[in-house]
């Protein structure tokens, strides 16, 4: 039970429908955890349960031993978790820079927002270099409306990261995002790896998935299917039948003669 | 690319609020017809209201429809305590203007639990439960005995010369509105301002990037009750009697959020643009015309233009016209560099 953040038995209903029904999701300290699944397996109400969004109806969600499955989304942040979301949210009527000193208050309280000004110097220059890392610097003084698809997508993960959550939870971080942007998402997520992050990525891109991931987990109604490393996750005949709707040989057998 | 700031007094922004403060400051020696400075007063007033409006309301984007409440509560509060100070109806002075402070104080007591009531709501649900609340405010005071009732509260009479008597009233209207204007702009520099700008902006994404959401918009609502309560307490000293239905005025609370729509929403300038020619225009007509209902036809065409062709209010408008221009001048100083 060395996992970083465990996710145990975890369900969650809405109405009838069992969006999670007992999931188990471990994410070791310094992998890149990759988590998949079919559209509507529910892998992005996991990452709602996991990060205080919503709350599950049972199961437990722990992170460096801690029981934080109550905790609220701030609090979940504050403790070191990052995430991102799958429709990309952004504060589109302040500054790009303004986006990413919201997040650098991680470690204060409340209280004291009253008494400082919006950023320190400091906070202004690690701010700047990660807008610089996923190459935003020069929109710095943007309002953060006017960024493209994909240049938001890169500010939701540099505002995440400013903040400098030991866990950044990535919800389809290659989603609408063009070829060579994704290869760079790719390596900047490798190389703050390198640094000592851990990674969970919610991804559709399989070759994305492949290429980055340490483990990966699939996800198939609710539940997990099965994990492990990449190249073992894609030849298991379960996960090709639940999330490639089957392998080549069925795939034969309903081509009508 | 960060254009570096200009000094303070290079901007053209800094002369235009030194002549403004310093026409506001003369304003009794250049206008001494006593019905013109009380327009004077009743112009800051709303300066005040709609600017500390502006610093929760338009910077957080919860449209408060009840900030009546607070003005209410304020003149209450010091129409109350005169009444206990002064139980014989002495004669009062200056010195009833501290008790502005108290009425300020008492808002603030009240927006705590309307605060934490109304704020668990968003969008339109919390502009309706606003507005209820106020109704249940205006109610309150037409129904207990100890704010007399519909028969109202008599303040204790003030002996002042009718040429003398608005202008300490002008006086500390200005200090109100230069503490609310301070306040404004010091909030909208702090983190605390900057988290409200992100509540407003997308407030599940500030909270899962550590904002506690629930204290940061109650502290914005209380702290902007404050300065409307003073208001309020200075609005019963004027007046010197207040009844329910004027100081929980739905009309009040219409008027401080269009004239921050007016002159531009969730801007520092645009709530003072807004007040002060909605306001002084309005008490200008009323004394002019002697006619109450003529305002409300100009400014409903007034509003329709502005809604038409300025949706984000006066002073948007202007940056964002400043700015095509600015871009303009560069592209074009640009294409001539390229040709050479």
């Amino acid at each position: 039970m060395s996992a970083m953040l465990e996710v145990r038995n975890v369900a969650r209903a809405f109405g009838g429908v069992k969006a999670l029904n007992g999931v188990n999701l471990a994410v070791e300290k310094g992998s890149i955890t990759g988590l998949i699944g079919p559209n509507g397996s529910g892998k992005t109400t996991l990452f709602n349960v996991m990060t205080g969004y919503v709350s599950p109806d049972a199961g437990t969600v722990t992170f460096n031993g801690k029981d934080i499955t109550a905790a609220r989304p701030n609090a979940v942040f504050a403790m070191g978790i990052g995430r991102t979301f799958q429709m990309t949210r952004i504060f589109s009527r302040i500054t790009v820079l303004e986006n990413m000193l919201v997040a650098t208050q991680r470690p204060e309280s409340w209280l004291r927002g009253l008494t400082r000004s919006m950023s320190s110097p400091e906070e202004l220059e690690t701010a700047m270099e990660w807008l610089k890392f996923v190459g935003l610097d020069g929109k710095s003084h943007l309002e953060a409306g006017s960024l493209s698809y994909g240049q938001r997508k890169l500010l939701e993960l540099a505002y995440v990261l400013v903040a400098n959550p030991d866990v950044i939870m990535l919800d389809e971080p290659a989603g609408g995002v063009n070829l060579t942007l994704i290869n760079e998402i790719g390596e900047k997520i490798q190389a703050l790896n390198e640094q000592g992050k851990t990674f969970l990525v919610v991804e559709h891109n399989m070759e994305f998935v492949m290429k980055i991931c340490h483990t990966v987990t699939v996800m198939h109604q609710g539940r997990d299917l099965c994990s492990g490393p990449p190249a073992e996750v894609r030849s298991n005949p379960a996960v090709l039948d639940a999330y490639l709707g089957g392998g080549d040989d069925d795939e034969d057998e309903e081509v009508p003669a | 690319m960060a254009t570096t700031p200009r000094p303070l007094f290079a901007r053209p922004v800094t002369w235009v609020w030194v002549v403004a403060a310093l026409l506001t400051l003369t304003f009794p020696l250049y206008e001494t017809n006593p019905a013109y400075q009380q327009i004077g007063v009743y112009t800051l007033i709303f300066t005040a209201c709609a600017t500390s409006w502006n610093m929760f309301s338009g910077y957080s984007g919860y449209v408060n429809l009840g900030a009546g409440v607070s003005y209410g509560t304020g003149a209450y509060t010091l129409a109350i305590i005169a009444k206990h100070l002064y139980p014989n109806n002495e004669q009062a002075g200056g010195e009833l203007f501290w008790l502005i402070l108290l009425s300020g104080l008492a808002a603030m007591i009240v927006a705590i639990p309307i605060g934490m009531i109304a704020l668990r709501v968003r969008r339109h649900t919390f502009v309706v439960i606003t507005i209820a609340i106020f109704f249940t405010f205006q109610l309150a005071a037409i129904n207990f005995s100890f704010t007399g009732g519909t028969g109202g509260l008599f303040l204790p009479y003030i002996p002042w010369s009718a040429s003398y008597f608005d202008i300490p009233f002008l006086y500390v209207a200005m200090a109100i509105v230069f503490f609310a204007i301070t306040l404004s702009a010091l909030v909208r520099r702090s983190r605390f301002g900057l988290q409200l700008l992100a509540i407003r902006d997308d407030e599940d994404r500030a909270l899962g990037l550590g904002v506690q959401v629930a204290k940061v918009k109650l502290t914005g609502y209380v702290m902007s009750a404050f300065t409307i309560g003073m208001c309020g307490g200075l609005f019963a000293m004027l007046q010197g009697q207040i009844y329910p239905q004027f100081v929980f005025d739905p009309l009040f609370d219409i008027s401080i959020a269009l004239m921050c729509f007016f002159g531009g929403f969730g801007t520092l300038v645009g709530p003072i643009i807004g007040a002060v020619v909605l306001e002084s225009g309005q008490q200008y007509l009323t004394v002019q015309y002697s006619n109450g209902s003529l305002y409300l036809i100009l400014f409903g065409a007034l509003f329709l233009f502005v809604i038409l062709f300025m949706p984000q209010g006066i002073v948007v408008f202007v940056r964002q016209k400043a700015k095509q221009r600015n871009d303009r001048r560069i592209a074009a100083a640009a294409a001539v560099g390229g040709a050479q």
